[in-house]
């Protein structure tokens, strides 16, 4: 059973060999990748984070080089990542994390396009003795409001890696204006895509800063509670800010 | 779009953009992708077909926005958008897009510049978007929104406007708002009144004269005064259409000056100024063709002086010491190449600047 306190409540982790952040563009990927590495490196895992994002030239794990040093996580990026060079390279440091690495968080870019980085990998992946496959979703961008949308985009991107998705964390916000109101109307959205897709819940990601009612058992939802109680609420810190945020 | 549309839904600055214009009615883009600005390409070669519009990625940023004369002169809402290098391409056809007084939507997602230059944020175009995008006397509408909903609503007021004026009308951004994500809301849009255009070369179907639509004109006493009465559509459009808004200028002794992303990092300065008890405000420019000269104007008489924060060497000043008839110091704060101004340090030239006050 969990406890109640907010300070010890963690979720249930399962740290494979290599676990892979895939999505759509803007679904919080990478602020989600960001915080497993942290739960995981803190839960004494040895974790590398790599960006293999192709696509995106903003907003990437690249900015959060101190961060990980603060934390003892290895952080591999493309060597022109948020400079002015616009060229998708990934270096042999790669390969080196996926075949060697002891916990492998892979940032992928957005959509099938940004999941056609992960092919190369495709043969060195499998070879592990254990890899995860993780969907970030979020209802609240447009082009994946439905799961429909969602499920076509699974066999995009399965086809685009040449891997198979394993895990769903419905990542369902607004940025700085996500509410409990919000996320407990995307639970509907969140149950239908594993419904269609038959591909399990891995967490129903939710602010930290939301997480104080849940642990209070005080939100109306029981299926949030349920959750809870499952160790399958993640709570993330929003790292992905703009210059002007304090 | 799935959601409805008064739900709110969290967008990236591109993709809002881009699906603003679908709900403003446009039906047709031709563009050609470059980083900072691709996702509007993405979306729209998405989004095109599902509500049976035309997507089309030209051969180049040339043949693109001669892709939108074409439309244009057809009478349909018609965009094309890239980033600095791919503007100074289009600047050609955007000048004849003017000579034939057709309305479309341009896209600028500044990135840092001259020449190749690179791929992150910058405003550096700020000259060719209000003084010289092409040859000849012409001016464009210029709007320079500083939210994702900000360029939701002034994407579907460029449309209006261009219409309206049959001028064309570009969005300038910048890298940064084109790639943040923020929440929104699509406002309702009634496409059932949009202007009729009697101009248009559409087919006349034996019912009427032929259309033409050209910027050639072979007397030059004819191509005077096609190009008077041209500028006297801009008198109007300066006298009606110039946008600012106003933040805590009333009593402040400096008054700082700034758009698009860089006004979010200068408000942010601007109330750390005023938590240390210096009287600072900012006026930031909706518009920057028409240059918003009377609302400047105005706060020059109880400031004590201004100061310019730009992404760029700072273009803007000369537009505001016009605006002001050099009655007050004009200074400036600025980063380029990509560099973001930020908070702390417009805070350092407020701080820099109140030491030196009466």
């Amino acid at each position: 059973m969990p406890t109640d306190n907010l300070q010890n409540y963690q979720p249930q982790l399962h740290p494979a060999a290599v676990t892979i952040i895939t999505g759509h563009y803007g679904s919080g990927k990478t602020n989600f990748a960001m915080n497993l590495s942290l739960a995981y490196q803190h839960q004494g895992e040895d974790v590398t984070l790599c960006d293999i994002d192709i696509v995106n030239p903003y907003f990437r794990s690249a900015d959060f080089a101190p961060l990980c040093a603060e934390h003892g996580i290895h952080l591999i990026t493309p060597p022109f990542a948020n400079s002015n060079l616009d060229t998708p390279i990934l270096t042999g440091q790669v390969d080196g994390a996926i075949t060697n690495g002891a916990c492998v968080v892979l940032d992928v870019g957005g959509d099938d396009a940004g999941a056609v980085a992960l092919g190369r990998y495709q043969e060195k992946i499998t070879a592990r003795e254990s890899y995860q496959m993780i969907l970030v979703v979020n209802q609240c961008r447009p082009l994946t409001a439905t799961a429909e949308d969602v499920v076509a985009m699974i066999d995009d991107i399965n086809r685009a890696s040449k891997l198979s998705i394993t895990h769903i964390v419905n990542n369902s916000n607004l940025g700085p204006d996500t509410t409990l109101e919000q996320i407990t109307t995307s639970l509907d959205y969140g149950a239908k895509i594993i419904e269609l897709s038959g591909i399990p819940l891995l967490y129903q990601a939710i602010p930290r800063k939301l997480l104080d009612p849940i642990c209070a058992r005080t939100v109306p939802d029981n299926r949030l509670l349920q959750l809870y109680e499952e160790r399958k609420i993640f709570p993330v810190d929003i790292f992905v800010k703009a210059p002007w945020t304090p | 779009m799935t959601a409805k549309q008064t739900e709110r839904v969290l967008m990236k600055g591109n993709e809002a953009m881009a699906e603003a214009a679908i709900q403003a009615g446009c039906r047709h883009f031709f563009g050609y992708p470059i980083t900072p600005s691709t996702e509007i390409a993405a979306y729209m070669s998405k989004r095109m077909p599902k509500v049976g519009g035309t997507y089309l990625q030209a051969e180049s940023e040339v043949a693109a926005i001669n892709m939108v004369l074409g439309a244009a002169a057809a009478g349909v809402r018609v965009m094309t958008g890239s980033s600095s290098p791919g503007i100074s391409l289009k600047s050609e056809g955007v000048s004849y897009l003017a000579g034939c007084d057709l309305p479309c939507v341009i896209i600028n997602v500044q990135r840092g510049g001259p020449g190749l230059g690179g791929i992150q944020p910058s405003q550096a175009d700020y000259w060719q978007a209000t003084k010289a995008w092409g040859h000849g006397d012409f001016q464009i509408l210029v709007y320079a929104p500083s939210t994702v909903q900000e360029m939701v609503n002034l994407m579907m007021e460029a449309f209006d406007k261009a219409d309206e004026y049959r001028i064309p009308a570009l969005m300038l951004v910048d890298g940064l708002l084109g790639q943040m994500m923020e929440p929104i809301v699509f406002p309702e849009k009634d496409l059932s009144k949009l202007p009729e255009k009697p101009w248009a070369t559409n087919g006349h179907k034996h019912k009427r004269e032929h259309n033409i639509v050209n910027s050639l004109c072979l007397k030059p006493d004819e191509l005077e005064q096609q190009v008077i009465a041209r500028f006297a559509r801009y008198d109007v459009i300066k006298e009606r259409e110039a946008k600012a808004e106003e933040y805590l200028v009333d009593d402040a002794d400096i008054v700082l000056v700034a758009f698009g992303a860089t006004a979010r990092t200068t408000r942010s300065a601007v109330d750390m100024a005023r938590e240390k008890g210096i009287k600072a405000g900012m006026i930031r420019p909706i518009t920057l063709w028409p240059f918003p000269e009377k609302i400047i104007q105005k706060a020059s008489k109880t400031a004590q002086c201004f100061l310019s924060v730009e992404m760029s060497m700072g273009q803007m000043i000369d537009d505001i010491k016009l605006a002001i008839n050099c009655a007050k110091p004009v200074h400036f704060y600025g980063r380029t190449g990509g560099m973001v101004p930020m908070p702390v340090d417009i805070l350092g030239k407020i701080e820099e600047l109140a030491r030196g006050l009466k």
